[in-house]
């Protein structure tokens, strides 16, 4: 008796030792909260039972920050996780250092599986990509910033939702007139100026952006146009145009939420949290761009990609592989775009979710897919300097100074022009 | 960050006799029984200290795949930036200004409940719970408290025709930061001074009570030297609370974005640091401060400890 039950003990744990060895395991960190975090577990399920040799578990290391620095110091002493998330204006200090990652692409092929760029969207193709168009982060959380418009203050105000910054100043009185701030913004650094970059096709850096050389890039920031977008700016909030709440998101957005104002640059992603939040029903339009400028190029990708770290078992990168070509499927594309708001980042993900009549439903949803396949332009595909996240605490510290009357508009981007360039040159110095 | 305050008097002129020393059989053994302190001090002070310094003369990209030496860059770097002189001189007014308020408060409060005879006790739980409550609680209190769509007191303030813009406006943020810090801090220095005016011995009051009739009096003459030990250690502790156990506070009421909004110099660290991964600046940064304290540090016991009295 005693004998049958060791045996048996013996054959489970066998058993339960081979399941596990069979498994490769890997990890991904990121920095998703809440909902979006929720999803996150959601895919990684969906991935673990599509297959059955690789286990991935996700990790939530807080916010975008605290996930890329978690990240790099994991690097540093070795024990760093297969698969980290990195937010756009982190993605130059990644991609810069060389040897720390495994492009994304050789990822992909090396497990077998093909890749294909076309088949992404023209607006994800080149941010996380190498100047040769190399995918060296997956896109993954994909946003752009959109025009939020309370329908009912339009409707109010008899006039029409703007497309073009002039027709806001043509429109913005009589919203005002009719009980209504006419604007409000939620992010600065992403929607006035790397996004006015963007949809303007401004150049953004030296160095084709900083794409050719991180040795010599500087950042373009206190040029006529951008000074003119930030007068108006500064106008418009002079004039109860634009109302601005510092440098924190939801504060920003708080006034949309309330139907207190007409207009919200936001997320695309944000429209999920919108649709519970917002008292007032709204439609979205493009993120409006300056007809005397140019015609309204595509936005620059926001949000995040996943970068594959290296030193890592040939088993695992090969599990890293299947878990991206997983992301890329359309079913899975689908389920994320529509569990969360951000969008597909791949033409077959949005012909099905098209053809499932999701948007006729959800109009809103389509505005940010859209704004990143309209034709792109020379300067509108991506920039890259290092140290960005220092540069946009810069910015937002000198923005706050524009709106409280402390500095000109000419001012603060003089000064951001020069602490900026003082970072890339730290930067260039740091990864040369 | 513990300071414990040695009862230091001056040497006496001809040396102790060997009356009641603790032999050991043999010199290794008192240092064994010390080990593990000195392991644990060498681990999480010292080294990290020597790893601040040097990394403070290097510049590393963030993977650490190679760092060249720059010699005092960083520090010139950092020096010569409009931006950190200003968190600077910020960090120093912060530092006086809660320090002052919290530990005022702090006495003024504990004088009062000292005096309270009915129902004492319940006066004294409701001032040392706030104690209770972690920093960034306490960040969150108050960042609802000053929320510039909702706060009670951005409410408080309209009714006297101040707008208040925390978040925005650099001296209305300067206001919400001072208050919570020194709401936070209250608690503690008001248990300190409680304790050491509960230990002014009876017949000493009553003595004072016969000398003077005037209640401030009393407490100057009488009172305050007394509670002297328990101001000094309370003051350093202040300053360090100001310094460095704010930054949750903080971190909380900037909400992750500093913008133009009052920080202190750790937070500053923490900022280029592990937001900016400017580890080379950062290193620098910290060895300022880690001067900046040390120097403080002697300043306090050279200068003001000579007048407090140990009884």
């Amino acid at each position: 008796m005693f004998f049958k039950t060791t045996t048996l003990a013996a054959t489970a744990l066998a058993l339960t030792a081979t399941t596990a060895l069979a498994q490769t395991e890997i990890s991904w960190w990121h920095g998703m909260g809440g909902r979006n975090g929720e999803v996150i577990n959601e895919i990684a399920t969906k991935f673990n039972e599509a297959q059955s040799e690789c286990h991935l578990t996700p990790l939530s290391k807080g916010t975008y920050e605290e996930a890329l620095a978690s990240g790099i110091a994991a690097f540093r002493s070795g024990e760093q996780p297969n698969i980290l998330q990195v937010f756009d204006a982190g993605a130059a200090t990644i991609i810069a250092a060389k040897g720390a990652t495994i492009p994304a692409e050789d990822m992909i092929t090396g497990a077998g599986k093909p890749f294909e760029r076309d088949a992404f969207i023209p607006g994800v193709r080149n941010f996380y990509a190498d100047r040769d168009g190399k995918f060296i982060g997956m896109p993954f959380n994909s946003s752009a910033p959109i025009l939020y418009i309370n329908t009912e203050a339009f409707a109010k105000a008899g006039v029409e939702p703007p497309k073009t910054w002039e027709e806001f100043e043509a429109v913005a009185p009589k919203l005002k007139e009719a009980g209504y701030l006419p604007l409000t913004a939620s992010q600065l650094t992403w929607q006035f100026v790397e996004n006015f970059k963007s949809r303007n096709n401004q150049q953004f850096a030296t160095n084709e952006n900083g794409y050719a050389a991180t040795e010599g890039t500087e950042i373009l920031v206190n040029d006529d146009a951008t000074v003119m977008m930030f007068d108006h700016l500064k106008d418009w909030a002079d004039k109860g145009w634009y109302g601005f709440y510092g440098a924190g998101w939801a504060d920003n957005q708080k006034p949309f939420e309330e139907g207190k104002a007409a207009l919200a640059v936001g997320s695309s992603g944000s429209f999920g949290g919108l649709q519970k939040t917002a008292t007032a029903p709204f439609s979205a339009e493009f993120l409006p761009y300056w007809a005397a400028l140019g015609q309204g190029t595509q936005s620059f990708i926001g949000g995040a990609a996943l970068f594959a770290f290296s030193g890592k078992p040939e088993a695992e990168n090969k599990c890293t592989g299947e878990f991206f070509s997983f992301l890329t499927q359309p079913e899975v594309q689908k389920f994320y775009h529509q569990a969360t708001g951000y969008v597909p980042i791949t033409t077959a993900a949005y012909e099905l979710a098209k053809s499932e009549g999701y948007y006729e439903k959800t109009p809103v949803a389509e505005v940010g897919i859209q704004q990143l396949m309209l034709p792109g332009g020379e300067w509108s595909k991506g920039y890259r300097m290092g140290f960005y996240p220092q540069i946009r605490t810069v910015m937002e510290r000198e923005f706050n100074r524009i709106f409280s009357g402390e500095v000109t508009p000419k001012q603060a981007l003089d000064t951001i022009q020069s602490e900026g360039d003082a970072l890339l040159a730290k930067f260039a110095k740091t990864a040369g | 960050m513990s300071v414990s305050i040695p009862a230091r008097r001056r040497a006496p002129a001809p040396p102790a006799p060997p009356a009641k020393r603790v032999q050991f059989d043999r010199p290794v053994t008192p240092w064994l029984f010390v080990l593990p302190q000195l392991v644990v001090v060498a681990v999480f002070f010292y080294w990290p200290s020597v790893q601040a310094v040097q990394s403070s003369f290097y510049l590393e990209d963030p993977f650490g795949f190679g760092a060249s030496f720059v010699g005092l860059d960083n520090y010139r770097d950092t020096l010569a930036a409009p931006e950190y002189r200003m968190i600077a001189a910020f960090t120093a007014f912060f530092a006086a200004v809660v320090t002052a308020l919290a530990l005022g408060l702090g006495l003024l409060f504990a004088v009062k409940a000292d005096k309270v005879i009915r129902g004492a006790s319940a006066y004294k739980t409701a001032l040392i719970s706030v104690y209770a409550i972690a920093p960034p609680v306490v960040g969150l209190v108050g960042m609802m408290m000053f929320d510039m769509h909702i706060g009670p007191f951005t409410e408080l303030a309209a009714l006297f025709g101040w707008q208040m813009q925390v978040g925005i406006n650099y001296w209305d943020t300067v206001v919400a930061l001072v208050t919570v810090a020194v709401w936070k801090q209250i608690p503690y220095n008001f248990i300190f001074f409680l304790s050491g005016l509960q230990s002014v011995p009876a017949s000493v009051r009553e003595a004072a009570l016969i000398d003077a009739r005037s209640g401030w009096r009393r407490f100057r003459d009488v009172t305050a030297p007394l509670l002297a030990p328990t101001a000094f250690f309370l003051l350093i502790i202040n300053v360090t609370y100001a310094l460095f156990d704010t930054f949750g506070i903080i971190d909380v009421m900037v909400k992750d974005k500093p913008a133009n909004n009052p920080i202190t110099l750790v937070y500053k660290v923490y900022l280029d640091g592990f937001k900016g991964n400017d580890i080379g600046g950062s290193a620098a940064q910290s060895v300022i401060l880690m001067a900046v304290v040390a120097a403080l540090t002697v300043a306090q016991f050279r200068f003001l400890e000579r007048r407090v009295h140990y009884g």
